[in-house]
């Protein structure tokens, strides 16, 4: 597929950034941060999104989705990454939502698809642990037969948006070794459940996330999602979809980090002439395009791969976060830099990009995980 | 000028039907055709396995500029012959006192009836020990601001006066040479555009020329064969290891080589996906001068430091030729982000033109 948008990504594209300037300004994450928020984020809104389509987007027709691919999700994506709007797209639409598409069965989606298009359902994917470090099959949360379904005992970090999820898909080993892909299966738990407890997280970029601990929690063999110990294909499928989802957003966000520090290079003043006027900042600066343009590319490239189910899909992906993980980090950081020390302040919002850059790029594997999947996938 | 008479013979038979340029009009010898037109039979003689019939800056940098800014007589005159590659044609551009401030050049032109008199030296002047005309910047207005006071020249380098000597780099014997002009007489009917109009030419002879060397260095897609053998692969033949490669460091250096490597060609095929959709250029086309050069040189350098000690070799015994080839591509490769304007300059275009920041 050609790595251009269509007219009609185009036009979702402004839809997207006009909403995005009207609704969700950067200083909505800010209040919602300060005031503690029980939510984090806002339901109105989401409803909102909801109504506008986005939500729906990857989802079938016969579910009241828009049956639409990662590239388009991947531009509204990218308009909600330039304020780091927290609304739960990667947790429900791309984490639980595509656990549900490929693993689910037909009555699971059934269940829940429609009521997450709706915006009236939201999903968490709990897999990360303390010690598994991006490796979905290093999984220490373990499943024991009982009856005719499982307990669970185990723990889950940093799982997003589980605070409020109706629905927590949860990696468990019910058989195989640590670390093997055989025996990894995922369960659908929902909140109350007898055994579940779920605490809030508080993390730099302000991402909302929970700890969800798991004492023997009791789960009945249909609540099983995808086949007993066949779920590791599943989650990397949907991880790899919340990857090239988050890439997106960090293409927005370095954007926008980007142009408000040229603009302030262009109105800065010191020693009498613009900041910007200084060789040295200049040439940074077109280094920071350049990364941000290469990044661009390869995500334009691993959605439309993903969305065409290429056998290069797992390389391109890989490829779109390292490029976006080392650009972002690289934007961040110039940026607090060339805003001197008012960057260095709570008070200025540049800051707010240089913690969310950091957060992703340490999420779904850094730039070096990345690189070692490359060379895996490459034979070397 | 051919060492291969199959050569000749292609070249002749390609030029009959206007094959050496296609996407040239047809009354300079061109084959008419549209330029999408051209791309498929460039694709159609590749996937034939076919050289193309004729290279040169004669097709890429002059020919396009004298479509551009030639008179009619101009173009009859020297756009058959470069289909025909009858004659070749070098650059006189840069100077030993104008390198990247390329409109402080000082080689002088003086009226004298319908004729200049050159005087001057220019540097870099590639083949111009094998070619048959030079395409010069010489300053014909010194009291004017130095842009304006510029012509761009084509001059015969039979020419009484004219003399060459090769330059040796550090990567050894090279196509570069440097030409000396002591009083060479040249007719005004051999300016292009305007007298003192030769900077806006000279500009869009620049364009041509950066982004031939954006084709050709796109993350080692042109160059000699030598640069599409995989890296991994000759890792394994000097480190070892099944299956993974047996040095973790070199094995992360590589992918990361690899994987810049394919971004860049995704930002090259975004371009033309998109100039296909009907779209302008967008601003991601600044950056292929710099960043293609600099993962061409990347590349050469990680290929030097795979084989260790055996990338010493200079010529003679205890090396392979490959070795020996691949440690010169390196040191030429060194000159990649200097010439056709260095990566600074080409950082400055990006910060003021695309980034609009301030001067």
């Amino acid at each position: 597929m050609p790595l251009v948008l269509t007219e009609d990504q185009e036009l979702l594209a402004k839809t997207a950034r006009d909403f995005v300037v009207e609704r969700s300004p950067i200083s909505r994450l800010r209040e919602l941060r300060d005031t503690n928020d029980p939510v984090g984020f806002s339901r109105p809104l989401w409803k909102e999104m909801a109504a506008l389509g986005w939500v729906g987007i990857p989802f079938s027709e016969a579910h009241g989705g828009a049956e639409m691919g990662m590239a388009e999700l991947a531009v509204v994506m990218e308009a909600l990454g330039r304020t780091l709007a927290p609304e739960p797209f990667l947790s429900t639409v791309l984490l639980a939502g595509q656990v549900l598409v490929h693993g689910g069965s037909p009555a699971q989606q059934a269940e829940w698809i429609p009521r997450i298009v709706e915006g009236d359902a939201l999903g968490a994917l709990a897999t990360d642990e303390i010690h598994s470090r991006w490796d979905l099959c290093r999984v220490e949360t373990r499943a024991e037969p009982v009856g005719d379904g499982f307990r669970i005992s185990g723990e889950k970090t940093q799982v997003l948006d589980g605070h409020v999820a109706d629905l927590l898909l949860v990696s468990a080993r019910s058989g195989g070794a640590s670390d093997d892909a055989d025996g990894v299966t995922i369960f659908g738990i929902r909140p109350g459940a007898p055994g579940l407890s779920i605490t809030r997280q508080s993390r730099i970029d302000s991402r909302n996330a929970a700890l969800v601990r798991l004492d023997g929690v009791k789960v009945a063999g249909s609540d099983v999602v995808g086949p007993v110990g066949g779920g590791a294909a599943i989650l990397e499928n949907a991880v790899a979809r919340a990857t090239v989802g988050l890439c997106a957003e960090m293409l927005g966000a370095m954007q926008e980090a980007f142009h408000r520090t040229l603009d302030y290079m262009r109105t800065r003043e010191q020693f009498g002439v613009p900041i910007g006027s200084f060789q040295a900042l200049k040439h940074r600066a077109a280094r920071e395009f350049i990364a941000i343009e290469i990044s661009r590319s390869a995500v334009l490239a691993a959605a439309r791969a993903l969305d065409g189910g290429d056998d290069e899909a797992a390389a391109l992906v890989s490829l779109a976060k390292a490029q976006c993980s080392e650009a972002a980090i690289l934007v961040a950081n110039e940026s607090v830099q060339m805003h001197g020390g008012i960057g260095m302040t709570d008070e200025h919002d540049i800051g707010f990009y240089l913690k969310r850059a950091r957060a992703a790029e340490l999420s779904f594997g850094d730039a070096a995980w990345h690189r070692r999947r490359w060379a895996e996938i490459s034979g070397y | 000028m051919f060492d291969d008479p199959d050569k000749k013979l292609w070249l002749e038979r390609c030029a009959e039907r206007g094959f050496t340029a296609p996407s040239w009009p047809r009354e300079y010898g061109g084959g008419g055709l549209s330029p999408a037109e051209g791309k498929v039979l460039g694709q159609e003689l590749g996937r034939l396995r076919m050289p193309p019939p004729l290279i040169g800056f004669g097709l890429t940098m002059i020919g396009p500029t004298l479509l551009q800014y030639g008179s009619e007589a101009q173009k009859r005159e020297h756009l058959p012959k470069i289909c025909r590659g009858e004659i070749r044609w070098c650059q006189g551009y840069s100077e030993p006192g104008a390198g990247s401030d390329l409109a402080a050049l000082q080689t002088r032109a003086l009226r004298d009836g319908d004729d200049f008199i050159i005087n001057g030296h220019k540097v870099w002047t590639s083949y111009a020990d094998q070619c048959d005309w030079i395409f010069a910047l010489v300053r014909t207005d010194p009291e004017a601001k130095k842009q304006e006071g510029i012509t761009f020249l084509l001059i015969d380098m039979e020419t009484p006066g004219v003399t060459v000597r090769p330059i040796k780099l550090i990567s050894g014997s090279s196509p570069f040479c440097e030409t000396l002009f002591e009083d060479v007489r040249v007719p005004v009917s051999n300016v292009i555009s305007e007298i003192n109009g030769g900077w806006t030419v000279a500009k869009a002879l620049l364009g041509h020329e950066r982004s031939m060397i954006a084709d050709a260095f796109g993350g080692g897609a042109g160059g000699s064969a030598r640069k599409h053998q995989g890296l991994a692969e000759l890792a394994r033949a000097y480190v070892g290891g099944h299956g993974e490669l047996a040095d973790p460091l070199l094995r992360d250096e590589i992918a990361r080589m690899e994987m810049d490597t394919r971004a860049f060609l995704l930002t090259l095929q975004r371009t033309r996906d998109a100039a296909r959709a009907g779209h302008q250029p967008g601003a991601e086309t600044s950056l292929f001068k710099v960043h293609g050069t600099e993962l061409n040189m990347r590349r050469n350098e990680l290929m030097v430091r795979v084989a260790g000690p055996q990338a010493l070799g200079w010529e003679g015994e205890g090396f392979e030729e490959d070795e020996l080839a691949r440690t010169r591509d390196w040191l030429r490769s060194r000159g990649n982000s200097i010439e056709g304007g260095t990566s600074e300059i080409q950082l400055n275009i990006i910060a003021k033109r695309v980034l609009g920041l301030p001067d």
